[in-house]
């Protein structure tokens, strides 16, 4: 198990190492300069202008250099010259191109809102998702079933962002059926954190849940059908405990392989339901990094940080494995 | 088991069986058509007996048993007939009673142990947990009967092993922790659905040893579902050879093995060579087992049998015959056949290759 | 015909039984299927004087254990082939039976090279097949072929019946492309197939239908040699003897021959004239059928014998007085010390467990690898080996002995054997 963890980890970092060096030669090879923009924003750019911007913000130095910088950062605390020289405390990320401030310290402010989403739309997924999954399975056939299953069908063709659009166009801008949606500091206060969260995790569970339904559905059935339930029946076991232990015990296994790659996701931020809801979280921040000038420090910190939650995802997921099933021994 | 009229000793004072299966039919409509798996099928087992089940693939050997401890789905299956365990009908028993009586009374014991125990729960766990769920004792009693069972099928050091996983087990000691399991509540019939096919033959011979022991020890009735006619021979009081859903042969098991009345039996016995090596030549049966969808008219065994052309009339093909003692047969031994004098063509054309050492000198 | 089964009297039905009423009902299995593994068939004898075709010598494959932790070093190894040789003769066959676990398929896959040998020869028709590349192994492919287990996995659902039997026909370039069809649909007729089926699909058909297709398959190249796996494992009583019939009359017909692994007794005792019985990776005892079913020497191959229920057994009623053993088989990758079997051997003793015993000819076609060889009941009280070996009867070591140079194992047999008797080397 420890060298299992051990080596898995040892391969994350290497992941990572890549990623970030693979983000790091496009924002050098890539097509447009920073250091122009930078240069245009404070007003009739010369060449020798840009020119000294360039050689300031370390772009002749190479590309290996520059990463180097760049790790190097992460541990200790460093300059970054910008046009202006400013401080940047480790771990640091860089510093934004449009709000010169440190970007990991923005993250740090950002970060929250979408923990919150995505800790309560995943649960929501489950918490929704699953027990449908179970019923469908348990009364197979019936118009119960085939109601979920068409549900499920329907809300999954209708693109997500109709979906939370409409929703928040009818539930709280025209009826005031659910309070603003916002983000509150849970530390703050915390009937506002819920309040203000409650629909845009409403609808992130009702419309990730489906997925959850169908698959839990399928495992379901799958398990039911083992011999194993069989012997247990033949013991005499209860079918409330043949289905919400023996049969879902097995089923939930794989519904936790695809819930850690979903959570991760999740946690890289929700791009269309921050927006949508006005949830100042990473996924907001990374679009408005997209908007020209790309604000390249703010782009590759969120693409690492998907990185790493993917990484860290996969590996929960494995550990879960061999939690869950004692047939897997990891060695 | 607790209601007085129910007792051993009351049921054989009253003459009643402790399984009493009656013309019991299980259907399943499919896709496809109506599948019959089981037609008219009639036996009775009593207290501390083996009854043997034979017959090939899709004979309708589990389908019948399963019916007993009421497995079957009632909303796929169609089950007609009757089945009376100490006197109590069981289908169309509520599911509430039938659950005390799974397990607690009639327990099963399947063929593939590895997939038969549920693999996320460790042996120990599984036993326990049958036992609790029908006697109100503590976890830490159950957890010692447990590990008091597992050392009576003869899992070394069981107070270490009961918290094992399945996996951890080999296919030996897995088929003697779910006979552990089934055994549990000291049932008063086991059903053994093939314990034995996934097995080698010394493990086998262990199992079955084992089955033996346990049931001289508790007076447990045994059905033993196999397709092997040699563990038939060796542990079971009275045999049943089913074909097509039907029994076509039925009584003793001296009598069956060593008489037997049906070409299908008879077919059953020539296919198998004998490791002693007695009758050397193999005869097979032609064609394939019929199908349960549109089974044959007649006799289901006449597309595959040798001797329709010595029953009049056509007979084979469009009467189906009676499960009876046959004309020459003894009380004992009922079979489902046209033949006239099955024995006399047993001996001259089977017995020489089947039992070449019998005929040479008659038992 | 060949020699592997001199005047077999297979289809001549005076020869099982005298009486009138036989002929007749052979008249009507035949208008009802006219084929000839309908039906019956005598077991086939031993031709002692054929060259063999396979000579297998010393063959080892051990599979790498990995350790966990950080670095995956190999910590240990199955031994699932552990020093086996024997021969097969051309046009007969050897049968392979032990119990689950002791290396019958890995055997099995060595001689058709799916798998690498860690050591030994593999001696096809006078070339040794275990240190070939893949490259120079296919002008052998298609003389030597595998029948498998299971007739559902092993067949492609979505391919045709054609096209599986068809695609060695293909691959090894054996008929021009316009006749590969009219080859296929011979090959279909020859296992007893409809002919006229050749495009349907695999679950079109019955588990015993499978197995001929799968037969077919491999007859396709014409094969010296067929490695039959489980063949029958898989089928239904009714169903195994008319594919054992079917094998008998292809080999027959086309002289190949057969490495019959199962575990079934019965079935090898029907099918091959001489049989090996593995244990942990080794072979235990080899020899005739006559030899092995009829008065075997070795422990565990009595074991097994014993345990084989028996039809026969319904007339004396109860069951039949058998071995015991205790336990399971043990891990090969810590096989015990000495012999293999000795943990569940009823007669082990101390030098069991310091000393390997020699694969020792004890009869002009029977070898057994015991420190106690003999009858059932009549195992001798002192090692027999003990002085072969160079030890005391304890297997501690001898001062004045020194092991026997003649003890190395090959493959057949030697004209002189170790007589139990006597407990000298000589002729019968
Ligand atoms: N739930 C079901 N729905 C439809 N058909 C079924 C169902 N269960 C069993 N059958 C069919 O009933 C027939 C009898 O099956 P059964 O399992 O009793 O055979 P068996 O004699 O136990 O065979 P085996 O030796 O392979 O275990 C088979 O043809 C099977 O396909
Ligand atoms: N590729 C492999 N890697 C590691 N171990 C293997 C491999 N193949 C087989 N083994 C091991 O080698 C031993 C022999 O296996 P093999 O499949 O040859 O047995 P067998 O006699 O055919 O058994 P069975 O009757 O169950 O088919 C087993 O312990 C098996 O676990
Ligand atoms: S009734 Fe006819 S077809 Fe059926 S077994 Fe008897 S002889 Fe054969
Ligand atoms: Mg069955
Ligand atoms: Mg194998």
């Amino acid at each position: 198990m420890f060298g299992f963890i051990l080596r898995r980890l040892i391969a994350a970092v290497v992941v990572l190492i890549l990623t970030s060096f693979l983000t790091f030669t496009l924002f050098y090879k890539g097509p447009t300069n920073p250091a122009a923009a930078l240069c245009q924003e404070r007003g009739r750019c010369t060449a020798e202008k840009q020119e000294a911007l360039e050689t300031s913000m370390g772009f002749n130095d190479g590309l290996m250099t520059n990463y180097g910088r760049f790790v190097g950062g992460l541990f200790k605390d460093r300059t970054i010259s910008q046009g202006a020289t400013y401080t940047c405390d480790a771990p640091c990320l860089g510093i934004s191109f449009r709000t010169k401030t440190e970007v990991s310290k923005d993250l740090l402010t950002y970060y929250p809102a979408t923990l919150s989403l995505a800790i309560g739309g995943g649960l929501l997924y489950l918490l929704i998702g699953v027990p449908l999954g179970v019923l469908a399975a348990r009364f197979r056939g019936t118009v119960f079933d085939k109601v979920l299953v068409g549900g499920a069908l329907v809300i999954g063709s209708i693109p997500y962002y109709v979906f939370a659009l409409t929703a928040w166009i009818f539930l709280t801008l025209q009826t005031s059926i659910f309070p603003t949606t916002q983000y509150v500091p849970i530390t703050e206060d915390p009937t506002q954190w819920f309040l203000g969260l409650l629909l845009p995790w409403l609808i992130l569970g009702i419309t990730g849940a489906p997925t959850y339904a169908r698959y839990a559905r399928g495992q379901m059935l799958e398990a039911m059908g083992e011999d194993y339930i069989r012997s247990g029946k033949a013991k005499g076991l209860t079918q409330r405990k043949l289905l919400f232990k023996h049969s879902l015990r097995v089923a939930i296994v794989p519904i936790v392989t695809i819930f850690g790659l979903d959570f991760a996701a999740l946690l890289s931020g929700t791009i269309f339901t921050e927006s949508i809801f006005g949830i100042n979280g990473i996924g907001q921040w990374t679009l408005t990094s997209l908007r020209a000038p790309t604000d390249f420090p703010i782009l590759t910190a969120t693409i690492l940080i998907f990185a790493v939650f993917v990484i860290l995802g996969n590996l929960v997921v494995d550990l879960l494995y061999a939690v869950l099933d004692p047939r897997v021994r990891l060695t | 088991m607790t209601a007085t009229d129910t007792t051993p000793e009351a049921r054989k004072a009253s003459g009643t069986p402790l399984l009493e299966v009656k013309d019991l039919t299980v259907r399943f409509p499919t896709y496809d058509g109506l599948v019959q798996a089981v037609s008219d099928l009639s036996y009775t087992v009593e207290a501390g007996t083996t009854l043997g089940i034979v017959g090939e693939s899709g004979s309708g050997k589990s389908v019948s048993s399963m019916a007993v401890l009421g497995l079957h789905d009632t909303r796929s299956a169609q089950i007609s007939g009757s089945i009376k365990f100490n006197g109590q009908e069981i289908i169309g028993m509520s599911e509430n009673d039938m659950r005390k009586l799974r397990g607690n009374e009639v327990a099963m014991v399947f063929q593939d142990p590895l997939t038969a125990l549920h693999p996320f729960y460790s042996i120990g766990k599984q036993i326990i947990e049958g036992y609790r769920i029908h006697n109100n004792v503590s976890k830490k009693q159950a957890r010692a009967r447990a590990i008091e069972m597992l050392g009576l099928v003869g899992i070394p050091q069981p107070q270490t092993r009961v918290d094992d996983f399945p996996h951890q087990f080999s296919g030996g000691m897995r088929q003697r922790a779910m006979i552990a399991m089934s055994l549990v509540n000291n049932p008063d019939l086991i059903i053994c659905d093939e314990p034995t096919t996934a097995l080698d033959v010394t493990v086998q011979a262990q199992i079955l040893d084992l089955l033996q022991k346990l049931q001289r020890e508790f007076n447990s009735a045994i059905i033993m579902i196999t397709h092997d006619l040699g563990v038939i021979a060796e542990i079971a009081d009275e045999v049943l050879v089913m074909y097509g859903g039907r029994a076509v042969e039925y009584g003793v098991t001296r009598e069956v093995l060593t008489r037997p009345e049906m070409p299908y039996t008879w077919g059953l016995l020539s296919s198998v060579p004998d490791v002693a090596g007695i009758s050397d030549v193999l005869v097979p049966i032609p064609g394939t087992p019929p199908s349960l969808l549109n089974p044959p008219t007649g006799c289901s065994f006449h597309p595959r049998c040798t001797f329709v052309s010595q029953v009049p009339d056509n007979l084979c093909v469009t009467t189906l015959p009676v499960l009876e003692r046959s004309s020459t047969g003894s009380s004992e031994h009922l079979s489902r056949c046209h033949l006239r004098d099955p024995a006399a063509i047993y001996e001259t054309e089977i017995a020489p290759i089947v039992a070449p050492d019998r005929t040479e000198s008659p038992a | 015909m060949n020699t592997a089964a001199p005047g077999l009297p297979a289809d001549q039905p005076e020869e099982v039984s005298g009486s009138p009423s036989q002929a007749e009902l052979l008249d009507l299995e035949a208008a009802l299927a006219a084929r000839p593994e309908f039906q019956p068939h005598k077991a086939p004898e031993l031709d002692p004087t054929v060259k063999p075709i396979l000579t297998v010598e010393n063959l080892k494959m051990y599979f790498p254990v990995k350790s966990s932790g950080l670095i995956r070093r190999t910590i240990g190894q199955v031994q699932a082939v552990d020093g086996v040789s024997f021969e097969v003769p051309t046009g007969g066959s050897l049968g392979l039976v032990g119990e689950s676990g002791c290396g019958k398929s890995t055997m099995g896959r060595l001689i058709t090279r799916l798998y690498k040998p860690t050591s030994g020869r593999i001696e096809f028709d006078g070339t040794d097949l275990a240190p070939l590349s893949t490259r120079e192994l296919k002008p052998y492919r298609s003389d030597v072929q595998m029948i498998f287990q299971d007739p559902y996995s092993s067949l492609n659902p979505r391919h045709t019946v054609g096209t599986i039997v068809g695609a060695p026909l293909v691959i090894h370039d054996v008929v021009p492309k316009k006749q590969v069809l009219t080859r296929v649909q011979e090959l279909l007729e020859v296992v007893g197939l409809n002919p006229e089926h050749y495009n349907r699909y695999p679950n079109e058909f019955s588990g015993g239908q499978r197995q001929r297709i799968g037969i077919a398959r491999a007859l396709a190249l014409q094969p010296k040699l067929m490695v039959a796996d489980e063949p029958v494992s898989a089928l239904d009583v009714s169903i195994q003897a008319q594919v054992v019939n079917l094998l008998q009359d292809l080999q027959r017909e086309f002289g190949i021959a057969f490495l019959f692994i199962a575990h079934d007794l019965s079935i090898v005792r029907h099918f091959c004239p001489e049989v090996a019985v593995m244990y942990l990776g080794k072979i235990v005892e080899i020899g005739d059928r006559d030899s092995i079913y009829g008065h075997s020497y070795h422990p565990y191959t009595q074991a097994l014998l014993s345990a084989v229920p028996d039809v026969k057994q319904a007339a004396i009623g109860g069951r039949r007085e058998r071995i015991m053993l205790e336990g399971d088989v043990p891990s090969p990758i810590n096989p015990p010390s000495g012999c293999h079997f000795r943990t569940r051997c009823p007669i082990a003793r101390e030098i069991c467990a310091k000393h390997e015993p020699p694969l020792l000819q004890v009869g002009k076609r029977h070898k057994v690898a015991c420190h106690f060889p003999g009858e059932l009941g009549k195992h001798p009280v002192e090692p027999l080996t003990s002085r072969l070996l160079g030890v005391d009867d304890d297997g501690n070591p001898d001062p004045g002995g020194s092991p026997d140079a003649s003890l190395v194992t090959k493959p057949g047999y030697d004209d002189t054997w170790f007589d139990l008797d006597t407990k000298t080397f000589g002729r019968a």
